[in-house]
């Protein structure tokens, strides 16, 4: 073949790039017919202000729960939140699904807690649950952005979203995270459900949101509701709210400080109340158990 | 010979690619009917969603993912119509409320056309609740007095 022939027979590089434009001339025009009509409604778009700047914690009596009837208490305001969450109940440790529990304040406190503590402080049930951190580690790590800090200081997360990696349970040092082996549906209890509430699915890890839900409607949380005024919730950054009011009277102390993130869930020792209620006389919380909790969430 | 091959393999490629449609303009599909009969829907005086039924039908993915966002991300919880209505931003507690059917509403027409959205792996949890043989009797219960009500 001479290249004579060689530059008839083959496209030359002129007709090449005229060739090319065309071809995608012709694919966007096509391409023109596929896209995606987007939603124009005017609706979409809130008048929504947003979340206030906060920062939400709790701050737990340990000394009048225990008044009350300690673990067997913390039981009741334990089965409240679950239910109310529907919380599968699941009896293998390895695969138990929890958003509060009782630790002893060996397990709890590890960092601080020595042989020689007094007994009443070693006896406690101290109830635990995610520390709506500061600088939450979780939420470093989340690569799909599924736990993430709300303004008002909560650690959400957005279950759409989770992959299941777990790297969250790995970074919280609180082992506030569970996550969902199996599908959990079958292990939340039917007759104490609330049919108000999503459950979770297979492959999700979840935790503590601090009931935001109740908080959005301008509720308190559910453990709050049912622990009878053993836990205040409220700004920890307003000085006269009535968390920052609890803190101001009380010895308080809080779980693995010197890790740095910032834990905003408070353990009060609170003799004096508590002896009160132990006596009989009841202060009255300063949240009452609002009646029938499946009722509220409407 | 060789031309003649060629027109003939796009005659037959392009015919095969084109069955389907072909097949779907000679006998369609038969049209859709969902059931809207829920108590909730028939106690309303006028038959209407929060916004039109074209809205509705055309965009109500669209308008559910935005409210995952606003509830989930934004802590905004109030979805005002476009007549003023202010609505819950919640499939539970808002559309389920009315359609309480979703096997015979969602279901229904989402296998009809062929997508898969999982939302009950989570929500509609009133359905696993009606599964407690107690709770089935109290919502039949509840259908009683509706349907009585209309009567």
């Amino acid at each position: 073949m001479t290249a004579q022939q060689h530059s008839e027979r083959s496209l030359t590089r002129r007709n090449f790039v005229k060739a090319g434009a065309v071809a995608c001339a012709t694919g966007l025009f096509a391409l023109n017919g596929c896209t995606l009509e987007e939603v124009k409604n005017s609706q979409l778009a809130s008048e929504f202000q947003g979340i206030e700047n906060k920062q939400y914690g709790l701050a737990i009596n340990v000394s009048m729960l225990d008044a009350l009837g300690g673990q067997e208490f913390i039981d009741t305001i334990i089965a409240a939140c679950h239910n109310y969450h529907n919380v599968p109940k699941i009896d293998d440790p390895k695969k138990s699904m929890d958003w509060i529990w009782t630790q002893s304040y060996e397990e709890a406190f590890s960092d601080i807690a020595s042989t020689y503590v007094d007994e009443k402080t070693a006896s406690y049930a101290y109830p635990v649950m995610c520390n709506h951190c500061t600088d939450p580690q979780c939420v470093r790590v989340c690569p799909t952005q599924t736990t993430f800090k709300r303004p008002d200081g909560i650690v959400m997360m957005d279950y759409h979203r989770c992959i299941g990696c777990r790297f969250c349970m790995s970074a919280c040092p609180y082992g506030a995270r569970s996550f969902n082996f199996m599908d959990p549906r079958p292990y939340v209890e039917k007759e104490s459900m609330n049919p108000g509430y999503p459950t979770r699915s297979k492959g999700v890890v979840e935790k503590c949101t601090l009931c935001y839900e109740l908080i959005d409607q301008g509720s308190v949380p559910v453990c709050v509701q049912a622990a009878y005024g053993c836990i205040t919730f409220g700004d920890l950054t307003d000085e006269n709210s009535e968390i920052r009011q609890v803190l101001s009277q009380a010895f308080s102390i809080r779980r693995r400080v010197e890790l740095g993130t910032g834990p905003n869930v408070y353990y009060i020792f609170d003799e004096e109340t508590a002896s009160l209620y132990a006596n009989g006389l009841n202060l009255g919380g300063a949240h009452g158990f609002e009646g029938d909790l499946l009722e509220g969430g409407e | 010979m060789k031309k003649t091959g060629i027109i003939a393999f796009v005659v037959i490629f392009c015919a095969l690619a084109l069955l389907p449609f072909a097949a779907n303009a000679i006998s369609p599909k038969a049209p859709l009917e969902l059931d809207y009969n829920t108590p909730a829907i028939k106690s309303l005086e006028e038959h209407k969603c929060i916004e039109s039924t074209e809205f509705m039908r055309s965009s109500h993915m669209q308008l559910l993912d935005s409210w995952r966002n606003d509830v989930v991300r934004n802590g905004d919880i109030v979805y005002t119509a476009t007549d003023g209505t202010k609505y819950e931003k919640s499939l539970d507690d808002s559309c389920l409320t009315c359609h309480s059917n979703p096997e015979e509403f969602c279901d229904k027409c989402h296998s009809y056309e062929g997508v898969n959205p999982y939302c009950w792996d989570c929500h509609d949890s009133f359905g696993l609740w009606r599964q407690n043989e107690s709770n089935e009797a109290l919502y039949q219960d509840f259908l009683a007095s509706v349907e009585g009500g209309q009567e």
